[in-house]
C-alpha cells in the first residue's frame, strides 16, 4: 500500500452508547483497539479512548500519522484530521472483510442502521431508525437492567430459554411493564429475555427488508457478541450472517473509519504533502466520501453534535481484546 | 343499600375510593403499583376501607377499571377507564364535553355527547411519548419526586427544546442538558412543552370542544395545566380528586348497579 513503515492511521467511531477505537498500520493489520462507554462527555471519551489505542499500541500520540473520525459524534474530537460518516465507514469495513455481502445491519446503542452496499463497498441505500428505542440496543439493555443483567450476559443467559415469552409492546418503555408483569406472573427471566430478543430482531429484519434484503448479510455493532442474537436474526432471515473476524464486530465502524483515513493519508504523503500532528490544522472533507449517499444529508442531519444525546451517565473504563 | 367501590389499576398505580348511596366520598386510597397488580388492587382496597372506616361487606357492588382492571379478583365488574374517566369527569363538572387523562402510560382524549355519553376516543398506547411516563424519565433523570417537578418547572426562565420523542432517549437528552450547564427547571419546562404539544395534538383528533375537563394523576402537576391552556387556547376544569377521576366513575358504575339491585359476580364487560 506504502512505502512507509511507520505509518499509523487511528479511527475513532463515537457512537451514542460507545466509543471504539482501530488502530491500523500501513498494511491495513489492526496494531490496537480500544472502547469505552461515550457518557455525557464524547469528546472526553474520545480523548480517553486515543490514549488507551496508542497505549494498547505501545506507542505515543506522536507517533500517529493520521486520525479518522465516525459516528454521532465525529465532530467532536478536535484532534481529527477528518470525520466520516458511519454508513460509509460500515460499508467499507463490511466489503473489506466480506466482497460478497450486499445488506448490512448495524445494531447500535440508540439507533439501528441498515445498509445496502453495492460489490465495491459504496452505500446504494440505507434506513435509519433513531427517532425511537424500539429495535434498537437500549430495548435490549433496559430489559437487562430490569433483569438484574448486564450487556455481555444477555446472549448467554438468552440462550438457555426454553419458552420464549412474547413481548408484543412496541415501546421500549411499555416493554419494561411487559417484562415485570411477565417476571410477576412467574417467566422465567431467559425466557424473557428471549422473547425481548426475538422482538428485536424481528424489527431488525423489517428495516433490512426496506432496503432491498439482497444476500449476502452482514451484522455489525455490539450484538455480534450476543449469540442468542445471532441465532434469532439467522432464523427470520433464513440465512447466515457475516460477522466480522477478530472481534471487531463493535469495532467495525471504527475500522471502516481508520481505512479511510490510511487511504488518505497514503495519497496525501504520495503527492508529497505533509500531514500536521493530531490537533494541528484540520484537513478539509474531501467532497466524494459522500457522492454515493443519495440522502447523506438526512444521514448527517440525524447524526449531527446536539439532535441525539449519549444515553449512559457513567464512564467505565473497559477495553477490548 | 350501603356503600360502592371503585378501584382503578393503572400501569403506574392503583387508586381506590368508596362512595355512599347518595354518591358522595366516603373514602380514597392510592398506592404505587409495582410488581403485582392483583396484590396491589387488594391493598389499595383494603387502604379505601380503612380510610372509610368499613368493612369488605359495607361495600354492595365493586367495579374494576383501569389497565389492570381484570387483574382485580374481588371486582363484581369491570368497566374501561375510558368510559369510567368520562363518567367521573361529567359528574364533577356536567358541561364537560371533551375529557383529557394524562396517566403514567397512556393520554386519552375522550369525546362526550351532550347526555355525558362517550361518542368518541383517541389513545396513545402504543409510544409513551405524551404521556406521564415522559416525567417519570424526568423525575429519575433530575433525582427529583414527581410532584416537585411542575412547580420547579413554573420557575423556569429560558426553557430548553427537547428534540427526542422517545421517552428512553429524553432521559439521556435531559441529562446532556445538564451537563452542559442548562438549569433543571428550564430542562423540565421543555419536557412538560413536549408532553403538551403531545396531548394537545391527541385532544384536536376528536375535537375540540369546551368544556375540556382534565383528569389523570398528571392533572395535579400545576405546570402541564398552564401549558395545556396555553396550547389549546382555552381553559381546563381540573378537579382536586382528578387523580381518582376514573376510580370515582367506576364507583359511580357500581352506584348504577347497586340501586338496580345486582349484585356482584357478573363479570361482563362494560363498553363503550
Amino acid at each position: 500500500m506504502t512505502t512507509l513503515p511507520s505509518l499509523f492511521v487511528a479511527g475513532i467511531d463515537i457512537g451514542s452508547t460507545y466509543t471504539k477505537a482501530v488502530l491500523l498500520d500501513a498494511g491495513q493489520s489492526v496494531r490496537a483497539t480500544a472502547l469505552r462507554r461515550s457518557g455525557y462527555k464524547p469528546a472526553a471519551a474520545a480523548e480517553a479512548v486515543f490514549d488507551d489505542l496508542v497505549s494498547n499500541a505501545g506507542l505515543t500520540r506522536a507517533d500517529i500519522t493520521y486520525v479518522a473520525t465516525s459516528g454521532y459524534g465525529r465532530y467532536m474530537v478536535p484532534f481529527r484530521h477528518t470525520q466520516i460518516t458511519e454508513l460509509t465507514c460500515h460499508a467499507l469495513a463490511t466489503i473489506h472483510h466480506f466482497p460478497s455481502v450486499r445488506t448490512i445491519l448495524d445494531i447500535g446503542g440508540q439507533d439501528i442502521k441498515a445498509i445496502r452496499i453495492d460489490e465495491r463497498g459504496r452505500v446504494r441505500a440505507f434506513r435509519l431508525n433513531d427517532k425511537c428505542a424500539a429495535g434498537t440496543g437500549a430495548f435490549l439493555e433496559k430489559t437487562a437492567r430490569y433483569l438484574g443483567l448486564t450487556t455481555a450476559d444477555i446472549g448467554p443467559y438468552a440462550l438457555r430459554a426454553t419458552k420464549p415469552a412474547e413481548i408484543s409492546s412496541v415501546c421500549a418503555v411499555f416493554a419494561e411493564s411487559e417484562v415485570i408483569n411477565h417476571l410477576a406472573s412467574g417467566i422465567a427471566p431467559e425466557d424473557i429475555m428471549q422473547g425481548a430478543i426475538a422482538a428485536l430482531s424481528g424489527r431488525a429484519v423489517q428495516l433490512m427488508r426496506r432496503v432491498g434484503l439482497e444476500a449476502d448479510f452482514s451484522l455489525a455493532g455490539g450484538m455480534t457478541q450476543n449469540p442468542a442474537m445471532v441465532a434469532a436474526l439467522e432464523a427470520k432471515l433464513g440465512a447466515p450472517l457475516q460477522l466480522p473476524p477478530q472481534g471487531l464486530g463493535q469495532l467495525n465502524g471504527a475500522f471502516g473509519a481508520a481505512m479511510l483515513g490510511l487511504r488518505r493519508a497514503s495519497r496525501l504523503l504520495a503527492d508529497g504533502r505533509t500531514i500536521p500532528p493530531p490537533g494541528g490544522t484540520t484537513t478539509v472533507i474531501p467532497h466524494r466520501w459522500s457522492t454515493h449517499v443519495r440522502a447523506s444529508r438526512d444521514a448527517s442531519a440525524s447524526a449531527a453534535p446536539g439532535l441525539s444525546m449519549p444515553r449512559q451517565p457513567q464512564l467505565a473504563a473497559e477495553k477490548v481484546g | 343499600m350501603r356503600y360502592v367501590a371503585g378501584v382503578d389499576v393503572g400501569s403506574t398505580q392503583a387508586k381506590g375510593v368508596v362512595l355512599d348511596e347518595h354518591g358522595r366520598l366516603a373514602g380514597s386510597a392510592l398506592l404505587d403499583v409495582e410488581m403485582n397488580m392483583s396484590t396491589a388492587a387488594q391493598d389499595v382496597f383494603a387502604r379505601t376501607l380503612a380510610d372509610a372506616g368499613l368493612a369488605p361487606d359495607d361495600i354492595a357492588f365493586t367495579v374494576a377499571t383501569g389497565y389492570g382492571r381484570y387483574r382485580v379478583t374481588f371486582g363484581d365488574l369491570q368497566v374501561t377507564e375510558i368510559s369510567c374517566h368520562a363518567r367521573g369527569a361529567v359528574a364533577e363538572f356536567p358541561h364537560t364535553r371533551t375529557v383529557l387523562d394524562i396517566g403514567g402510560q397512556d393520554t386519552k382524549a375522550i369525546r362526550i355527547g351532550d347526555s355525558g355519553e362517550v361518542v368518541d376516543f383517541a389513545m396513545n398506547d402504543k409510544c409513551a411519548a405524551g404521556t406521564g411516563r415522559f416525567l417519570g424519565a424526568a423525575s429519575f433523570a433530575l433525582e427529583m419526586p414527581l410532584p416537585d417537578l411542575g412547580p420547579l418547572a413554573m420557575r423556569a426562565t429560558a426553557p430548553v427544546r427537547i428534540t427526542t420523542t422517545c421517552t428512553v432517549f429524553a432521559e439521556s437528552e435531559i441529562i446532556g442538558h445538564l451537563a452542559r450547564g442548562h438549569r433543571p427547571e428550564d430542562v423540565l419546562m421543555g419536557m412538560h412543552h413536549s408532553i403538551a404539544t403531545r396531548c394537545a395534538s391527541l385532544v384536536r383528533r376528536v375535537g375540540l370542544s369546551p368544556e375540556i375537563t382534565f383528569t389523570g394523576g398528571v392533572s395535579r402537576n400545576v405546570a402541564m395545566v398552564a401549558l395545556l391552556q396555553n396550547v389549546l387556547d382555552t381553559s381546563l376544569n381540573v378537579s382536586a380528586r382528578g387523580h381518582f377521576m376514573g376510580a370515582i366513575g367506576a364507583a359511580l358504575f357500581a352506584l348504577d348497579h347497586a340501586r338496580a339491585g345486582h349484585t356482584g359476580s357478573a363479570a361482563t364487560e362494560v363498553t363503550l
